[in-house]
């Protein structure tokens, strides 16, 4: 794997840590995590830190009998959560967004094939296929996207993006992402929907991309 | 912590939730819960402690940053009953020998964390909490903390260019 030189920016990964990114957006965050020494080691800072909030933070006495209601219940059974290991290109967090099976493609057109993992009002996240040289279906999308590549890599006007490199587009950003010679691209897109409704284009292309 | 993780001892837990759980309690009141939530997020969290305890590594987080990460995520686990994604675990190679001086470097710089924190203006000092309380959104603390977050995490640059040195060992 090349060196990954596209990072989450660090507000990104505090938001993360304090748990208030949008979940898409933390799946993509969570992904490049698993992907990436240098964000796992930022974000355990951010941890650090509100490690050291949590212990100056004014304490407030419990309930007399909640030590003994906790310490009656360690043995008891429970199930754990499952956990999702990477398979292949995709990391635990895209497997666990899969709940585990293999994607399910479908065409877009000229080879571009994308498998939607969830979509609310909160926001979406999706596996796009690209092959190679063919660029992304312009989506002009408001509000925020945080492309992640699995595989292959793309190319647009801010830069080359290869295997574990996260891309941050904001509205602002007029890019045409194209997939590169070589392997297929295989990325995770997630976006915020809050503000999909606000023009017109997404409006339109919505119905027919559902992006 | 260790004792809990490696003997399963319950003397020590007990020690655990007379640190941390009224600290939980005053920290989870403050992200805006009533004290009777406060007080089964609690609960949660200290259980979760004692079921992921193998999973606590003294070498990459103190105690308290790794409570903080289980707090944060069982309450927003149980306010929308979904599960948070959260990034793959490193493991510990089986077998690993303590390494002290990276265990006590980490636990030197929480000290410093916490008093870079406290020289803080009550203004600046109150900006950090909300973004750690999950208060702020990624825009808000890019544009409100910057300042006082460098200062803060400037303490523990060094802990963590030896840590990245660690985590790309295990990772190859």
């Amino acid at each position: 794997m090349s060196a990954i030189t596209h990072h989450t920016p660090d507000a990104m990964l505090a938001a993360y840590a304090a748990g208030n990114l949008p979940h898409a957006f933390a799946v993509a965050v969570a992904s490049h995590v698993s992907l990436c020494t240098q964000c796992r080691v930022a974000l355990e800072a951010h941890q650090s830190v509100g490690g050291a909030i949590l212990e100056e933070t004014g304490a407030v006495a419990v309930s007399s009998n909640l030590k003994d209601d906790i310490l009656a219940q360690l043995d008891a059974p429970f199930t754990p959560e499952p956990v999702y290991d990477r398979k292949g290109i995709y990391p635990g967090p895209v497997m666990e967004a899969m709940k585990g099976r293999a994607p399910r493609w479908k065409k877009l057109g000229l080879g571009v094939r994308q498998d939607i993992l969830s979509e609310d009002a909160n926001g979406s996240v999706r596996l796009l296929y690209i092959p190679p040289g063919q660029a992304v279906p312009d989506h002009s999308h408001s509000g925020l996207e945080l492309t992640l590549v699995l595989q292959g890599s793309f190319s647009d006007a801010t830069g080359r993006f290869g295997v574990g490199d996260i891309e941050i587009a904001d509205e602002d950003l007029e890019h045409t992402p194209v997939a590169d010679e070589g392997d297929a691209c295989i990325c995770l897109a997630a976006t915020d929907a809050r503000l999909r409704f606000r023009g017109l284009m997404p409006r339109l292309l919505q119905p027919v991309f559902r992006i | 912590m260790i004792a809990v993780r490696d003997n399963r001892d319950r003397t020590a837990f007990a020690a655990l939730f007379d640190h941390f759980a009224p600290r939980l309690k005053g920290f989870i009141i403050r992200s805006g819960a009533s004290a009777p939530q406060a007080e089964e997020i609690v609960q949660d969290v200290m259980l979760t402690i004692w079921r992921k305890a193998a999973m606590f590594d003294p070498h990459r987080a103190q105690v308290s940053a790794w409570i903080y990460q289980i707090a944060r995520n069982r309450q927003i686990d149980i306010a929308r009953k979904e599960n948070r994604p959260v990034p793959e675990e490193l493991r510990e190679e089986p077998g690993a020998e303590p390494d002290a001086s990276q265990i006590l470097g980490l636990e030197q710089e929480a000290g410093q964390l916490r008093q870079a924190l406290a020289k803080l203006k009550p203004e600046q000092r109150e900006i950090i909490e909300q973004a750690y309380l999950g208060e702020l959104t990624h825009q808000e603390i890019s544009t409100r903390t910057g300042l006082p977050l460098g200062t803060i995490k400037s303490r523990i640059r060094l802990g963590l260019d030896r840590l990245r040195h660690e985590l790309k060992d295990l990772k190859q």
